[in-house]
């Protein structure tokens, strides 16, 4: 028989104060099976987890049941705990009296009285658990990083640094990200390429990393510590090998094209690097403008030129399939598009322009060489609004969240505006000042303070051209009276939102995503870098926006996840697999038809009543992930899923039905 | 009774723990690993041991952590629904959603829904309880 355990936590007040953790135990020590039951204020604490092992020994249990938190969060922990007192740490079970019960109710006998059906159920299901082992799996020691940005150089070279092979895919032409556009970065001041560059040339010259630049991930399966990825890289048209970076093809080239790297400001040729830096400093050939694809073989110019002859018009892409033990996300983000605002001109005003522009306008390697020039007439402008929270913090155009990195970048502009154009003004229109971060306070205080920028609260109602300059209508709402600027320039702090292809992207890997569509980590405090599929990592603002500091520290954190992923000598088989007995199969394969995985197979067994050989299904233990779905369509009740199995859970639904019999009838 | 899938739906009810939000009282959850593991037998043993109401909730379809165990789910639910409405189970006691693991609210308002549904059909029509030749006799000191 079955000595159970039972151990109710009180979480502190959290469970405590709605449930009456006293009479759970008291009703969980009648319960069948049951030996033992205590409650106590913090059960995974150290002195929780001693409590659990003296019980194991003192009443002599052989299996516990902890009602407490989410399984989610704390089966791990007592698995362990109890695997120190010589149990199967999978004779745990955990009770979800905190997130199902006590922080959804607040009635203190209803929740009390579900609290104690739950611990019932897990008590029932218990009885029939049964130790479970696990088997040894190897791990592939090579990881991918997906994006090339900050993020993904950042854990790249950590990951590399630690003596594991890197391959980092990049979308673009060159690695570098959001951060190779930006001028200077807050609050320091530091030139963005001059802190970034150096990390790029350190990524292109590892002997650990290799960089897939215009390259994209099209596949993913397998699962932690093998996945096999498809990743598909786009015909450069370009021979890397044979490619010196000379940079005439692009001199010579003649057709020209808005820069995605300038964000519309500059142009660029059809064959092209995209910016100076880049790396892999080779360029590609953009076929969507080249004359070469257009009018069928015509123009040449750039092969002409080519002396070491790398120019290839007819290279095809090339798909890779490759194995990694693991895969750090750092696709970064998207900004808003501001065409979609009608009333600060629908992108229609040239001289309204985004974050990301005016990064490009200041920038002394930028289309103005770094002067700060209007785009309409190439004037030097005078008087600069900048607007924040543009989108952001704004459900109704889709983003009810802060885009963190506004309110920093925007101080940061309106200082380098009057540091260009001394006798500029700066009016900054702002819903609430987020400075939090190292020195980013005292940095918006000096903005205002030193370089004179006029901070108004409230939002811009509208924006139009009148006469060569900008009416910005808003509100003062500190004041509470409207206010009208007339401006030569805006500078919009468009919301920064997940990529669009973000769900296409975590579908591939099976990851979530949430409801605006930034990627979901495993637990938004304990488990920030990890997501729910084991064995992927995240690193910077495809998780959330984040600044640069946030960004490098995610980015080290999934790298030294990987690190420690990859120091393991081998991973443990997932336990919960099926099983099937082979005496009761009838071998319709129905599993076979279902599984998602391809891991059950037909074979052959010996029947013992006849003693010839019959066929059976017969589950591949290294394939089965454990999902059940064969379970559920085997006709003949064959199929056991250990953890889940049909006894487990139909205990569960009888336990319940048996306490409650006659009520409510 | 809640049937949840542990990688989305049973996280999702989680969160709605952690964000705080309220729903009734009356649901209790068995956690599985895919919604793909639930058995028809265990929503038609639910009505037959004296529940009320059955959800069962998965991962939104192409979400499913184990690929595709979510569309079997989808295939079978209806289809338990319309054999039991022929015994006399209204078809509104059975709910079969996707609920993500972000989705707390979504959570919330199907169990609420569900139980809204459920109160207005009233208490199901219950049989004598009998003991389940399906289950193992190592159950009956349960019974006592």
């Amino acid at each position: 028989m079955a000595r159970t355990g039972v151990f109710v936590c009180w979480c502190g007040s959290n469970i405590a104060k709605t449930v009456d953790v006293e009479r759970v135990a008291a009703e969980a020590a009648t319960m069948p099976g049951v030996a033992h039951a205590s409650h106590y204020k913090y059960m995974c604490s150290e002195p929780g987890q001693v409590l659990v092992r003296q019980a194991i020994a003192e009443h002599r249990l052989d299996r516990i049941v902890v009602a407490a938190c989410s399984p989610r969060l704390h089966e791990p922990t007592f698995r362990k705990c109890i695997a120190q007192t010589g149990l199967n740490p999978f004779m745990a079970e955990m009770a979800n009296i905190r997130e199902h019960c006590s922080w959804v109710h607040a009635d203190r006998d209803t929740a009390t009285a579900k609290a104690i059906d739950l611990t019932r159920m897990a008590t029932a299901r218990i009885r029939r658990n049964e130790p479970l082992s696990q088997t040894e799996i190897p791990i592939t020691k090579k990881a991918l990083v997906v994006g090339g940005g900050i993020a993904g150089i950042q854990a790249a070279l950590d990951i590399a640094e630690a003596g594991y092979q890197v391959t980092l895919v990049e979308r673009t032409p060159s690695i570098g990200g959001r951060m190779a556009q930006y001028d200077k970065t807050f609050p320091t001041l530091d030139c963005a390429a001059c802190i970034l560059t150096p990390k790029m040339v350190e990524c292109g010259s590892n002997p650990g990393i290799r960089i897939l630049s215009y390259a994209e991930v099209e596949e993913v399966s397998g699962f932690v510590g093998n996945f096999e990825v498809k990743i598909r890289r786009r015909a450069r048209s370009v021979d890397m090998e044979k490619c010196t970076g000379c940079g005439i093809c692009y001199e010579k080239c003649p057709v020209k094209v808005s820069s995605e790297f300038e964000a519309g400001l500059g142009k660029r040729k059809a064959i092209y690097v995209p910016f100076p830096q880049a790396v892999p400093n080779v360029p590609v050939i953009d076929r969507e403008h080249c004359t070469y694809y257009i009018k069928k073989g015509r123009c040449r110019i750039c092969e002409k030129f080519c002396a070491p002859g790398a120019i290839q018009f007819e290279e095809q892409d090339e798909i890779l399939t490759e194995t990694f033990g693991a895969i750090v996300m750092a696709t970064g983000f998207d900004t808003w598009d501001q065409s979609k605002l009608g009333e600060y001109g629908g992108g229609q005003l040239p001289d309204v322009i985004s974050g990301l522009q005016f990064e490009r306008l200041v920038n002394s390697s930028g289309p103005t060489s770094g002067k700060v020039l209007r785009p309409s007439d190439g004037r030097e402008p005078k008087t600069v609004v900048f607007v924040a929270c543009v989108g952001s913090r704004d459900p109704a155009h889709g983003h009810p969240y802060c885009s963190k990195v506004c309110c920093m970048y925007t101080a940061k502009h309106a200082l380098l505006l009057k540091e260009k154009v001394p006798d500029a003004k700066a009016y900054i229109f702002y819903m609430d000042i987020r400075a939090n971060g190292k020195g980013y306070e005292e940095f918006v205080q000096r903005v205002v303070e030193r370089y004179d920028a006029t901070y108004v609260r409230g939002r811009v109602s509208r924006i139009y051209s009148l006469d060569g300059h900008l009416v910005v209508k808003g509100a003062d709402t500190l004041l509470g009276i409207p206010v009208e600027v007339q401006a030569d320039m805006v500078v919009l702090a468009t919301a920064m939102e997940p990529r669009a292809d973000a769900k296409e992207m975590a579908r591939k890997l099976g990851m979530s995503t949430d409801q605006d569509l930034w990627f979901t980590e495993a637990h938004p405090k304990l488990r920030p870098v990890e997501v729910l599929t084991a064995g992927v990592f995240l690193a910077g603002a495809c998780q959330y926006p984040k600044d640069i500091p946030d960004t490098v520290a995610q980015a080290s954190g999934a790298a030294a996840k990987v690190v420690d992923l990859f120091s393991k000598p081998h991973l443990l088989s997932e336990p919960m697999i099926a099983g099937v007995d082979e005496q009761n199969c009838v071998a319709c394969l129905l599993c076979k038809e279902v599984c998602p995985f391809t891991a059950i197979e037909a074979a052959e067994a010996i029947d013992p009543a006849t003693r010839k050989p019959r066929a059976v299904a017969r589950v591949n233990e290294g394939l089965c992930h454990g999902c059940g779905t064969c379970v559920a369509a085997c006709r003949s009740a064959s199929i056991r899923l250990r953890g889940f199995s049909d006894d487990q859970i139909l205990l569960q639904l009888e336990s319940l039905a048996l306490a409650h019999a006659g009520e409510g009838d | 009774m809640a049937f949840l899938c542990n990688w989305c739906s049973y996280a999702g009810a989680d969160l709605a723990g952690s964000s705080r939000m309220s729903y009734p009282a009356n649901v209790r959850v068995v956690r599985v690993p895919c919604s793909g593991r639930v058995n028809p037998m265990f929503v038609m043993q639910c009505f037959k041991r004296g529940f009320d109401g059955v959800l069962i909730a998965g991962c939104h379809p192409g979400d499913c952590h184990y690929a595709k165990g979510n569309f079997y789910a989808r295939r079978r639910m209806p289809l338990v629904q319309e054999l039991l409405g022929y015994l006399g189970v209204e078809p509104g006691r059975i709910r079969f959603d996707w609920v993500s693991a972000s989705e707390s609210g979504r959570f919330a308002q199907v169990v609420a829904d569900l139980t809204e549904a459920v109160r207005s059909l009233g208490p199901y029509g219950r049989p004598a309880p009998i003991a389940s030749p399906t289950l193992p006799t190592e159950l009956e000191p349960v019974h006592e």
